[in-house]
């Protein structure tokens, strides 16, 4: 209680520092939106903080392939967090997101680019921490057999949270028979989106990407569910496509119901990104707005200034507990719809 | 158009997704996960084994207690009957002894009333002899005095002959 009175105290503290800093600046209009979309999307460094207007950023490498000059390899601190300069011809096109784009002949080229971005980085870090806590969980088993008692500490609480995910989730919705096959897949994918969701919500350094915003991380996961669904499915649920047990003439002249159907196969994995996606960055976008308020507000005023922090400060606390629940519900989620798409695509046979 | 980056499909990530997932996917499917739910499912079994042979052990100790409970039971019983028969035995065999003497005695006491009868018959036979015997030599004697005097043998015939 004392801590947590202690951090509260710590915050308060920190805000109005901040407060008194964004009051003293001049007054040039805060973009709002640039700096939401800013913070949510990929980057070529890890921006860190702003100190006298020097940026303290981690700068990362950037790897780029362009036809016409070959391979590059350098870091994302030659461009200075800047979109002005240019280096070996690449710089960071202003007109997409500030891509890294060459100059061919005078006009701006998109490169193959596989940069270490902090998206990348904070994926790889996620991964680290997957591989770490399972197989370090895993390795406790190597040395002892049924009969010695269950864990506990933190191989315990693991255990426990695999097991609920492995029988709540996945045996619930997919069936005794055929789970087994689809647990490690789902399972990967539910602690992947929960590891990434909870490091997202970390304002600084080892998290803060937002990276299950990001269509692209969605989109590849739905992918994924879209592959082992349609890979797994039997002659069953292919029937039930094409032809579904509904009047003929529902099918037959204009395969209306096929047609609707067939779109069915890729409409549910669609719903699947554009949920995780929609959540997780309406969370931080949330978040974001209402740090941003505070500078706003202070802007116009200390008088109006001061009540709005306190109020922004107390809405941004209740936002990152809820955001704490929607991280956990939406890794939740995506797994649960993703094991009950696979559960559907093994109907049994029914003889109607 | 100019999406948000958020919003723009972004190869280089995706790249990179792909493969930190596959390799996340590839290691913990292999090491990491299977090792967990097969332990956790193997200790479950475990358990349940154990709690099945606990249940059949202390159902045979149950039983064993009833098998018990049931041999001292009839031990008991036999001892009872032991002691019964033993009684009735030795009541049977007492019985027998007071008979068997009964009979004894009486047969005795019988042969010694026959013998007593017997001797009684004897004594009173011999005394009837010797009454006989006395009563002759008496009466010879009466007679030789009798007949001594004259007269009295043809007086005696002659009675003798009436009497006849």
């Amino acid at each position: 209680m004392k801590q947590r009175l202690h951090i509260l105290l710590l915050s308060l503290c920190l805000t109005v520092s901040l407060t008194a800093e964004a009051a003293s600046e001049d007054n040039e209009r805060i973009d709002v939106k640039g700096i939401v979309l800013g913070h949510l999307g990929d980057a070529y460094d890890w921006h860190i903080l702003t100190w006298n207007d020097r940026h303290i950023s981690l700068p990362l490498p950037c790897i780029v392939y362009s036809e016409h000059s070959g391979w590059h390899l350098f870091l994302s601190s030659v461009f200075h967090h800047g979109t002005g300069r240019a280096h070996e011809g690449f710089f960071l096109n202003p007109d997409d997101n500030g891509k890294i784009y060459e100059y061919v002949d005078g006009t701006p080229v998109k490169p193959w680019d596989i940069s270490i971005t902090k998206d990348v980085l904070q994926i790889w870090i996620v991964a680290a921490l997957l591989l770490f806590i399972f197989l370090h969980t895993a390795r406790w088993y190597k040395y002892r057999d049924a009969g010695s008692p269950a864990p506990k500490g933190f191989t315990g609480f693991i255990e426990m949270f695999v097991m609920m995910i492995n029988d709540e989730v996945i045996k619930g919705a997919i069936g005794e028979k055929h789970y087994r096959r689809f647990a490690p897949y789902l399972l990967t994918c539910f602690f992947f989106i929960f590891l990434t969701n909870l490091l997202g919500l970390l304002p600084i350094f080892p998290g803060g990407a937002n990276v299950t915003g990001n269509i692209t991380i969605t989109f590849f996961l739905s992918v994924c569910t879209f592959l082992v669904v349609n890979f797994s499915g039997n002659k069953e649920y292919w029937k039930e496509i094409f032809w579904p047990e509904v009047p003929t003439w529902l099918k037959a002249p204009v395969p209306i119901m096929p047609v609707i159907e067939f779109f069915g196969i890729f409409t549910k994995p669609f719903a699947l990104m554009v949920r995780l996606f929609a959540n997780m960055l309406g969370g931080h976008a949330i978040i974001l707005s209402l740090t941003c308020v505070i500078f706003i507000t202070c802007q116009i005023g200390a008088g109006l200034g001061a009540p709005m922090t306190v109020t922004s400060f107390a809405l941004m606390i209740f936002m990152n507990c809820l955001e704490l629940l929607v991280a956990f519900i939406q890794a939740y989620v995506f797994t649960m719809l993703s094991a009950i798409f696979i559960g559907l695509a093994l109907p049994e046979h029914h003889g109607h | 158009m100019n999406l948000p980056s958020v919003l723009s499909p972004d190869f280089g990530l995706l790249f990179w997704m792909l493969i930190a997932f596959l390799v996340v996917f590839a290691l913990l499917a292999k090491f990491g996960f299977p090792v967990i739910t097969g332990m956790v499912e193997e200790r479950k079994k475990f358990i349940d084994e154990s709690l099945q042979s606990a249940r059949e052990a202390n159902e045979r100790l149950a039983s064993i207690h009833a098998e018990s409970e049931t041999l001292l039971k009839e031990a008991r019983e036999k001892q009872a009957q032991i002691l019964s028969e033993a009684k009735y035995t030795s009541q049977a065999i007492i019985a027998e002894a007071r008979t068997k003497a009964e009979t004894e005695s009486s047969k005795m006491l019988n042969e010694a009333k026959a013998q007593i009868l017997a001797e009684k018959e004897n004594a009173l036979r011999d005394i009837r002899a010797q009454v006989a015997d006395l009563s002759l030599g008496i009466a010879e004697k009466i007679m030789r005095n009798e007949l001594q005097k004259d007269g009295e043998h043809e007086k005696f015939v002659k009675r003798l002959l009436e009497e006849l």
